[in-house]
């Protein structure tokens, strides 16, 4: 029995060994390429992304290599690097913890990463202000790292708002554009308004349990009333579904798209957005205890995979349907999670696929608007399959994977969750289980859409020409681009076998959030595979027969259903905040400056223009007649004596 | 008697001598004498700090650990203190010492003062004014500033708050903007009037002292500590509220504001970091040295009010910042939503929110200090304050856009930044025994990331444009209203012109250089960078390791809500008792 060392949660153990000694060098890596990089300045322009993307490339082997002695001898650790929040009894220590749930975290958040690094030096490689980029992408790496290792909800959230920095960065990286700018504040603002919620629950829990940390807090939601229980699982949730992009804080997402591709692959679709899938996961010790709060993580999940699937339908933006599709995904892992009792890991296999099978889409996106002089409008595209034969591959592995092709990742990874969702029970999980199937059918018709729409039939940019007045002439894009890129899709078509076959992963991650129960629903698991199989089917052949049958207009048409108005509108999401936010900020805005310049202001104001009057008026007075001084001490006199009366006899 | 605090008021305001007979010197020679004797309190102050630090474990360790009991005959409540007879017919010393709480002050003061003086190296003044008597107002105000903080008996302490106004009121009214007479006399009357409330709160609590101990009245600081409890509530209550009103007009609270953004928009912009940085910070100072430790019947009784105040200023001082159209008047308004956090933090009776209130006052001296001197660098290039006038300046002025982010990212308080530290004490603080007002002011954080992003998109991004970027003529060709909102392209067969129809951005998606219209002027000088980079550092710097300047603060963090008769939680009672001494 090893000794109890302050600070170290139950469970694990300190004073690391092998490649865990190592574990701070995770963080410190990138957040030194981060500094150096921005600090370097224009010395370091022409090796700066070589030393970025080795440090990522480090940082993964470190992870390698913690993985391998964590797994085979060592067992869960944590390391304790300096106190960080002293104050009176309150006391945050700056901690990680290395575990299964961190672990995988760790290498998917590395590891594609680094292949997202080697991607960019090829995309990046004519942008005057590369070594910004570089070095946003390794302070992103390491806030996301210190999201997943830190040991306590403080660390999590500092994690959590510095992805969301990095995010802000990237998004807006072309600053000059108006609209990325926009987008970029659009993102952290909505983002904050989660973080709100993940600093409240913090502030209840140190109320409640007089401590932060992950495992102080665990321990004792015994003592807790189920009230604070829920209130906790809900705000954790709000912080979640800002980060995540699930209703009601969806909107920034699909705007987020204006940042350069690579950033919407690793931190838009792979990572960061996940991390409210994280934080569910890990704090399943809570949400095991509140089926209240169980639920609406579920509901949260269902109402969000149907909306981004419907709004990915009617996009003409390859990067915004990619995008919805990133929400409907993630709407899938929130469903998962909020299922509890142990469909937590079927949760995180879904996100490791999808972070292989998105990733790989968003790079093709990215190779595909590399050759289209960076159009996204998939209405001006058309027949690029032989143009760009090798992105074509990519996104055909990724397309199959999304849409659960059989044996491939999306398969394994997805069906199980639908599976689980029918087995929740009652209406309960017949609504959820049909949300999922739905929405299945629905990702299967878009992606086929945009797959035709970009690859397939005419090619409608030979007659256009791109807004900056050149012709289009579609190349395929380097090795350093489609080296990734195949990688990338190699995971996306093995992934989910590697991972789901024999419950794997679940098991692997169990000793964190709870083990897989397998439960039975209404439905076999065969019948629901063959009814996913059916919906899909039925979606790829509906997409084929309307987009790939007849000529696609290079202008959307105009008459359209409400419905897909509705969809095209950002299944109305931007129309709520503008109606129940903006506007009335904006009105609440002019109103406070107003109030203060004539109300508070004017108020002090009007006082000294009142004493200034009064003077002036009684300076009359002062007119160096003896007359009217004696009248004034007589009248003064008067008034005495009359109070004196008054009081005297009244 | 320790000689190192006369030191560090007495010097600058030698200096501020030597400034005002230095006419025939050359400038050049003036400016670094002056910058030489702002210089002398820094190094000071590290030997300051060391023998506060080494004294901490033994600091508390007399004192009991409830207000109530009879204090032990020497306090300690003070390290490094200097004691002469001044007045002694009403028992007026002039005594100076240092808390966790003045040290930090006073180590900003000493820190910020040089930057300033960088910063105003070629300040241009308006017409007849010398930089010698603009160097020299500001070392005056220095030396007064460190006497307010270092200041033990009350009686010196608002001598010093009063003096302390003078150099400020020249600042102003002497070296300001258009309309600097009318924004010094604002200034001049507010705190006077404070002032004055406060001078007759003195006089009671000199009386109230006097009923209560045989040995007559006192006005020290350590001597009124002991016999605070003693102070009936309804004498407590009269005195609290002319302290309490000087101190919410300092500070600024809302609806006491109205004065700072007159203030520090028209004042100097070295003046004005100086103002909103440090001088404000008396306010909240003056709650936690004089309102909760003498007065805390009273300061109980009213805490309510100045929550509700605080609360309001950190919700209204967000939102009316978001509407400003001058730059200056905006940093002015963030500053009065961030004191709502620090007076919140004052009020709420916990360890955790007293020390993030102090740190509070340091960060927020930091990080505006920082958005402060660039805005003046900013304006000072472009001629205007009119946010309308800029914009695109981080492709013109990259470092300056960078700073200024960080400078941002700090008053958001972002996780990384030291204001992160702080402002998560004091929620953290509040939340614990007054939940409703700390959920309330955590939509301020909200609100803090709206404005200043705003203002950051504003300025620094987007195409170059704007008449103070560019030139009047130029701002018609490229300016304004006509930029592109979205790059995504519209849809049309290549013969259709629309993409020579709006001015475009300068680079497309992928930064091919475009012609881009040439700005009147480029990024930071070497001279501006240099000043800036201290307070750059620091704020990473105490967001990621901010133990050195918490230690410091917490002991007497905890000393004060003690003393307050609160209730302090179990770990900073042990501390207070001596009983785990130095952490």
């Amino acid at each position: 029995m090893t000794q109890m060392v302050a600070g170290v949660p139950s469970g694990y153990v300190a004073a690391p060994e092998g490649w865990v000694q190592y574990g701070w060098l995770l963080l410190v890596l990138p957040i030194a390429g981060a500094i150096l990089l921005l600090v370097g300045g224009k010395k370091l322009d022409r090796i700066g992304h070589v030393i970025s993307t080795g440090l990522v490339v480090a940082a993964f082997a470190i992870g390698l290599g913690m993985f391998f002695d964590l797994e085979t001898k060592l067992g869960p650790m944590s390391q304790q690097l300096f106190d960080w929040i002293p104050s009176g009894d309150l006391d945050i220590g700056f901690g990680l913890q290395y575990d299964a749930l961190s672990m995988t975290f760790v290498l998917l958040i590395t590891g594609v990463g680094a292949l997202i690094h080697i991607y960019s030096i090829g995309y990046m490689a004519h942008d005057p202000e590369r070594r910004k980029f570089f070095a946003y992408l390794n302070l992103f790496v390491a806030a996301m790292l210190l999201l997943v290792l830190g040991d306590g909800f403080v660390s999590l959230y500092a994690g959590w708002e510095g992805v969301g920095l990095a995010s802000y960065l990237l998004i807006g990286f072309w600053s000059d554009w108006p609209s990325a700018a926009t987008a970029a504040k659009k993102a952290f603002v909505m983002n904050r308004v989660g973080d709100v919620g993940l600093a409240l629950a913090i502030f209840l829990m140190f109320r409640e349990f007089g401590t932060t940390s992950f495992s102080g807090v665990f321990s004792q939601l015994g003592n807790a009333s189920s009230g604070t229980i829920t209130t906790l699982a809900l705000l954790l949730l709000l912080g979640a579904c800002g980060k995540s992009g699930q209703v009601p804080l969806q909107a920034w997402l699909p705007d987020a798209m204006e940042g350069p591709t690579p950033v919407s692959a690793l931190i838009h679709a792979a990572t960061m957005v996940t991390a409210g899938v994280y934080l569910i996961a890990r704090s399943a010790p809570l949400y095991d205890l509140t089926p209240d709060g169980q639920l609406v993580v579920c509901i949260v999940g269902a109402v969000t995979l149907m909306l981004g699937s419907i709004a990915g339908c009617a996009k003409d933006d390859i990067k915004k349907v990619l995008a919805y599709s990133t929400v409907s995904q993630i709407g899938y892992m929130f469903l998962a999670v909020g299922l509890g009792s142990g469909v937590y890991g079927l949760a995180i296999v879904h996100l490791l696929t999808h972070g292989f099978f998105k990733a790989a889409l968003f790079l093709g996106a990215g190779s595909v608007m590399h050759a289209m002089n960076d159009d996204v409008d998939m209405r001006r595209m058309g027949g690029l399959a032989r143009r760009l034969p090798i992105t074509f591959g990519v996104m055909t592995c990724g397309y199959l994977a999304i849409i659960g092709f059989p044996f491939l990742s999306g398969f394994y990874s997805k069906d199980p969750i639908i599976e689980a969702a029918f087995a929740a029970g009652g209406t309960k999980g017949w609504v959820l289980g049909g949300a999922a199937l739905l929405a299945a059918g629905l990702t299967a018709f878009y992606m086929t859409r945009m797959m035709i729409m970009t690859f397939f039939g005419d090619a409608r940019w030979k007659d256009l020409r791109s807004a900056d007045g050149r012709e289009y002439h579609p190349h395929e894009s380097p090795p350093v681009m489609t080296i990734p890129m195949i990688l990338l899709a190699v995971g996306a078509l093995g992934a989910g076998a590697f991972l789901a076959i024999d419950h794997r992963y679940v098991d692997y991650v169990a000793p964190v959030v709870g083990a897989f129960e397998e439960e039975h629903g209404p439905l076999s698991a065969l019948a629901i595979t063959v009814l996913t199989l059916v919906l899909v089917a039925i979606g790829v052949v509906a997409a084929f027969l309307l987009f790939g049958r007849r000529a696609v207009p290079v202008t959307a048409p105009a008459h359209v259903s409400p419905l897909v108005r509705w969809a095209r509108a950002d299944v109305g999401g931007n129309a709520v905040n503008e109606t129940l936010v903006a506007r009335p900020g904006i009105w609440l805005t002019r109103m406070s400056v107003y109030t203060d310049a004539k109300g508070i202001d004017g108020a002090v104001g009007g006082l000294a223009a009142g004493l200034g009057a009064l003077s002036n008026g009684w300076k009359r007075w002062q007119n160096g007649f003896v007359r009217s001084y004696a009248l004034s001490m007589m009248a003064g006199a008067v008034v005495l004596v009359l109070a004196l009366i008054v009081v005297r006899y009244s | 008697m320790n000689p190192l605090l006369p030191l560090m008021i007495g010097l600058p305001l030698v200096g501020a001598l030597v400034m005002m007979f230095s006419k025939n010197l050359p400038v050049r020679t003036a400016k670094f004498i002056a910058l030489g004797f702002s210089l002398l309190p820094l190094v000071l102050a590290v030997p300051l700090w060391i023998a506060h630090r080494n004294s901490l474990p033994v600091r508390y360790a007399d004192l009991p650990a409830t207000p109530t009991a009879t204090p032990p005959g020497t306090l300690s409540l003070f390290s490094s203190t200097f004691s002469v007879d001044w007045i002694p017919a009403f028992g007026v010393r002039f005594s100076l010492g240092v808390d966790g709480i003045s040290l930090v002050m006073i180590a900003l003061i000493a820190l910020l003062v040089p930057i300033v003086l960088g910063a105003s190296w070629e300040e241009k003044l308006p017409a007849g004014r010398s930089i010698n008597g603009y160097f020299g107002l500001l070392l005056a105000l220095e030396g007064a500033m460190i006497g307010v903080f270092a200041a033990t008996d009350v009686f010196l302490f608002y001598v010093m708050f009063e003096v302390m106004l003078i150099p400020m009121y020249f600042l102003i009214g002497a070296y300001g903007g258009v309309r600097r007479t009318y924004a010094a006399t604002k200034f001049f009357l507010y705190s006077l009037l404070g002032g004055l409330m406060m001078l007759a709160s003195l006089i009671g609590l000199y009386v109230a002292s006097a009923d209560i101990r045989p040995e007559g009245g006192t006005l020290d600081f350590a001597e009124l500590r002991a016999i605070a409890s003693q102070i009936p509530l309804s004498t407590q209550l009269w005195i609290f509220s002319g302290f309490a009103l000087a101190f919410a007009i300092k500070a600024p609270l809302i609806p006491f504001h109205t004065w700072l953004p007159d203030a520090g928009a028209e004042a100097p912009t070295g003046a004005g970091t100086l103002l909103v940085g440090v001088l404000d910070k008396v306010g909240t100072f003056g709650f936690l040295r004089i309102c909760l430790p003498l007065l805390p019947a009273a300061s109980h009784k009213l805490a309510w009010l100045f929550l509700l105040l605080a609360v309001i200023g950190i919700l209204y001082g967000a939102i009316v910042a978001a509407g400003q159209t001058d730059i200056k008047r905006f940093v002015t308004y963030t500053s009065i939503a961030h004191f709502g956090f620090i007076a919140m933090g004052c009020f709420v009776f916990t360890t955790q929110a007293v020390s993030g209130a102090v740190l509070y006052m340091v960060n927020h001296g930091l990080a505006t200090g920082l958005l402060f001197l660039l805005v003046g660098m900013l304006t000072a290039r472009g001629g205007s304050r009119q946010l309308a006038d800029y914009g695109g300046v981080w492709k013109v002025a990259p470092i300056m856009g960078g700073f200024f982010l960080i400078g941002s990212l700090a008053t958001i308080a972002v996780p990384g930044t030291n204001s992160f530290i702080s402002e998560f004490l004091v929620l953290i603080g509040t939340f614990r025994v007054q939940p409703v007002w700390a959920v309330l002011a955590t939509v301020g954080i909200v609100l803090a990331a709206v404005y200043m992003l705003w203002i950051f998109q504003r300025v620094f991004t987007g195409p170059v444009r704007g008449s103070a970027v560019l030139g009047p003529a130029a701002s018609d060709i490229a300016g304004g209203g006509t930029v592109p909102v979205t790059r995504t392209p519209v849809s049309a067969v290549s013969t259709d012109p629309h993409r020579v129809a709006v001015a475009e951005p300068h680079t497309d998606a992928h930064g091919h250089a475009a012609p881009r219209p040439k700005a009147l002027w480029g990024d930071l000088s070497k001279r501006e960078i240099a000043v800036l980079t201290p307070l750059v550092v620091l704020i990473v710097f105490l967001g990621v390791y901010p133990k050195p300047v918490l230690e410091v603060i917490d002991p007497v963090a905890a000393r004060t809500v003690v003393d307050s008769g609160s209730p302090v939680d179990a770990i900073s009672q042990q501390y207070l008792i001596g009983q785990e001494a130095g952490r």
